[in-house]
């Protein structure tokens, strides 16, 4: 019997999704004996035409990473949507926009002004040079893909049949993921969250916890923070929280406070909204002047508590693409 | 006019694609090599709190989020005006030379290597990783497995994740590493060592030992001459974590050699509309296009010109196999874009032997790991030496740490006019009038960036391990002429 095809890709992403994948060491043989790996550019040279000549839902599996950025991610989402069987909104760009989907906190045209006009080592000549998708050259016409003005996660633009979190997702929770589909049982639901747990980070952190009293926040570079303390009973904004378990909460047992890579814990629509209705019940005040002040010694909540889900928030932009 | 898409190329870390224009004769009349993306993290940066960068421009690259974790850091440490203690210093550079030894292997085996190992016009779907073991043996798949396991290993104690590391902040980091930790990376080190030595043998015997490859190395179409970069120590040893930049000509003279904060005295950045990625230059000799010589402001930051940058090696190692380099290809500098493959093999060797001497300081086990800035927060520039060229991060904050301006050079775009130009090289070399276009030949234009830019050995996913695996060696016919079993 034919091997079921496997194809894994990324769009506007870094590639870490991609070393965990790598991480999950020798198992990947399992992997590469269970599967026919037919697209996958950056370990293989299989081209996107080599994608284009595939039959509709030829593909058994596709693991897709990356958030949607530009239209070359979107044209390459919908057309492994057609080649797939069963597609995975793999890894926190391709799940909640992630760190790319900060863009969304300010415009294109901001970024592009930034990045080709005033930027301290950019030759700027005539009001500036920017990226144009068509350039006529003197041998031809090139193109590249048209950036767009908001960020989207995976789901936003094709149908996603399931979702792996994190940033990356952890190797051993991979392998989870790998080993059930190898293991030929029923899949679950369409829409399910794989690869993670149904708790919050707290719950897997061993620090102690308190009862929270929080009248000052400090910043991670402030303080030496007790290494057995729950660091928000300390003072250190921590998404903890307000983040799917499943890490094996890293961040926290390396000394340092949870980012929220993992997303929303079960349950839960908005991971920033969520945040907030943590806090709000261990700030140390019941006035509303001080808890203001207490409130507003957190450096950056908007980029803080959807530093990787802004795409994928309540909050939404006016304008669109 | 005909034009040939690569679209898109591949085993490289991000996105890219090749236009190759042919005249009427059939011969090349241009060469575009553009990058498709943009992120934006220099402008969605801006707002953060500056001591959140280093966690926050890992995601620029999950492939050597390190050299980012080191470079914000070390930029952050300079906007904060902190000295941080020799043991944070230590373990960073340690965590920092463990990466690189990892980095370059797996470059060298699943990316460049399938190119020499397996043969450049070999049917794609062998260009990988298993062609590579098909070669050379199940015994140096197992060894790159396994070195890819014991670098993780280190990493994750020392940076708290595999990927995007979580332990530097302005002024140390948050985690030190106790006896028992010290001596468990010791041993991984010493195996390090001995890897490095192992992969520089095997450069020889699968490179060096065939004419057809140093026939290749040397010539004219994958030769460039322009400037080298590299970072130096005090004594001009090649240095990846710290000192300062140097760059000489392409004659090998010194050209200039500068401090972080002088970074925008020396490089400027050119923007052409077909193309997201800009286009760096010296500022002094100006952007002149995609010609190579002296007159012309591109410069290379690669393994290789690190090399030639430098005057040496900082361990006893890797100075040998430096001076039986420049020894055997005519002496400095060397300009042979594919000897970067050669460089990058002696600076795994150099990172093994660095990690190791760490990892026996005294210091490293200290627990005076952080230092709590007190200066008001303004200005700083954080350079590291990436695998794929030097990494400038420099950040500009309110009084309250906040970032209002972010200003990044980011390691192969140092090198976007030279992998341009090598392309344009090649495919000039390769493709005359009359010359069937195969898909051996495109390769072999990929092979002139993929020298530049090393990437990660996702391909290592075919590697033997303790899994059963059955490897077919086939002639040209496809006749399995040998069958490698492993159970």
């Amino acid at each position: 019997m034919a091997k079921p095809k496997l194809a894994l890709y990324w769009a506007s992403s870094c590639g870490g999704c991609e070393i965990a994948v790598l991480d999950i060491q020798e198992k990947i043989l399992d992997v590469a004996n269970a599967f026919d790996i037919v697209f996958w550019p950056v370990a293989m040279d299989f081209k996107y035409d080599d994608v284009r000549k595939m039959e509709d839902k030829s593909i058994d599996l596709c693991l897709f990473n990356g958030a949607i950025r530009n239209s070359e991610n979107a044209e390459l989402a919908h057309l492994l949507r057609a080649k797939s069987k069963a597609l995975v909104a793999f890894g926190s760009c391709a799940h909640e926009g992630c760190i790319p989907a900060l863009a969304n906190l300010t415009t294109k045209d901001a970024i592009l002004k930034w990045v080709y006009k005033d930027s301290p080592s950019t030759v700027s000549l005539n009001g500036g040079v920017y990226p144009q998708t068509h350039t006529k050259m003197p041998e031809g016409e090139i193109e590249i893909p048209e950036m767009w003005g908001t960020v989207k996660s995976l789901d936003q633009v094709i149908d996603v049949d399931y979702y792996v979190p994190g940033c990356p997702p952890q190797p051993f929770q991979i392998w989870n993921v790998i080993e059930y589909i190898l293991s030929g049982k029923p899949l679950p639901p369409k829409g399910s969250v794989l690869g993670a747990d149904d708790k919050t980070c707290c719950d897997e952190c061993p620090r102690e916890r308190k009862e929270k009293k929080i009248k000052k926040f400090f910043r991670p570079y402030e303080i030496l923070p007790d290494p057995n303390e729950c660091l928000l009973d300390q003072g250190i904004i921590c998404m903890g929280p307000a983040t799917r378990s499943g890490c094996g909460a890293l961040c926290t047992k390396a000394n340092m406070p949870c980012r929220g890579c993992y997303g929303a814990p079960p349950n839960v629509v908005d991971q920033g909204a969520k945040m907030v209705s943590a806090l709000s019940s261990v700030v140390d005040s019941q006035d509303p002047n001080e808890i203001d002040e207490i409130l507003n010694q957190i450096a950056d909540p908007l980029g803080t508590f959807y530093r990787f889900s802004m795409a994928h928030s309540i909050l939404k932009r006016v304008d669109k693409i | 006019m005909k034009q040939i898409k690569i679209d898109p190329i591949t085993r490289l870390e991000g996105h890219g694609k090749i236009d190759i224009f042919l005249n009427d004769d059939g011969e090349v009349a241009n060469t575009y090599f553009q990058i498709p993306e943009l992120r934006g993290f220099e402008q969605f940066c801006v707002g953060r709190p500056v001591e959140e960068m280093p966690r926050i421009t890992t995601r620029i690259c999950g492939v050597c989020p390190e050299a980012h974790h080191m470079a914000s850091a070390k930029a952050c440490d300079a906007v904060f005006h902190v000295e941080i203690p020799p043991t944070a210093k230590k373990l960073r550079e340690l965590l920092y030379n463990v990466f690189y030894a990892g980095d370059h292997t797996t470059h060298f085996y699943a990316l460049g290597g399938p190119d020499f190992v397996v043969g450049p016009d070999a049917p794609k779907a062998q260009r990988n990783i298993l062609g590579v073991v098909a070669k050379v043996g199940l015994e140096v798949g197992g060894k790159v497995i396994e070195m890819r396991r014991r670098t993780q290993e280190v990493i994750k104690i020392l940076g708290g994740k595999n990927t995007h590391q979580v332990t530097s902040l302005p002024g140390g980091v948050s985690k030190g590493i106790n006896e028992e930790e010290r001596k468990l990376i010791e041993e991984h080190c010493k195996w390090f060592v001995d890897f490095g030595k192992f992969t520089i043998q095997v450069f020889n015997d699968i490179v060096l030992k065939n004419k057809a490859y140093v026939d290749l190395i040397l010539s004219d179409m994958f030769s460039m001459k322009i400037y080298s970069m590299g970072l130096v120590d005090e004594k001009n040893r090649v240095n990846f974590y710290d000192g300062k930049v140097r760059v000489v000509d392409p004659d090998g003279k010194e050209f200039v050699k500068y401090s972080p904060n002088d970074y925008l005295d020396v490089v400027s950045e050119h923007v052409e509309p077909w193309t997201y990625l800009k286009f760096p230059f010296l500022k002094k000799v100006g952007w002149k296009g995609f010609v190579e010589g002296k007159d012309s402001g591109i410069y290379r930051a690669t393994p290789l010109s690190r090399l030639n940058a430098a005057d040496g090696m900082p361990t006893p190692a890797a100075q040998e196999e430096y001076d039986r380099m420049y020894k055997t290809l005519g002496g400095k500098p060397v300009h042979a874009t594919l000897a970067t493959h050669w460089a990058r093999t002696i600076e795994l060797l150099s990172a093994a032997e660095m990690a190791l001497d760490l990892v026996r300081d005294p210091e490293i086990t200290g627990t005076n790991i952080r230092a709590i800035p007190t200066a008001t927060p303004t200005e700083g520039v954080g350079i590291v030496e990436a695998p794929r060229g030097t990494l400038t991060h420099h950040y500009i904050t309110d009084e309250k740490g906040i970032l209002r301006k972010a200003n990044l050079i980011v390691g192969t775009t140092n090198n976007y006019a030279p992998i341009s130009l090598s392309i344009n090289k090649a495919a000039r070399g390769l493709i005359k009038k009359g010359t069937t276009v195969t898909d051996g030949i495109l390769n072999t234009v990929e092979m002139a960036f993929r020298a530049y830019d090393p990437c990660f050995g996702c391909a290592t996913h075919t590697l033997p391990g303790q899994m059963p695996l059955v490897v077919n060696i086939r002639n040209k016919d496809g006749e399995i002429i040998q069958e490698i079993k492993r159970n």
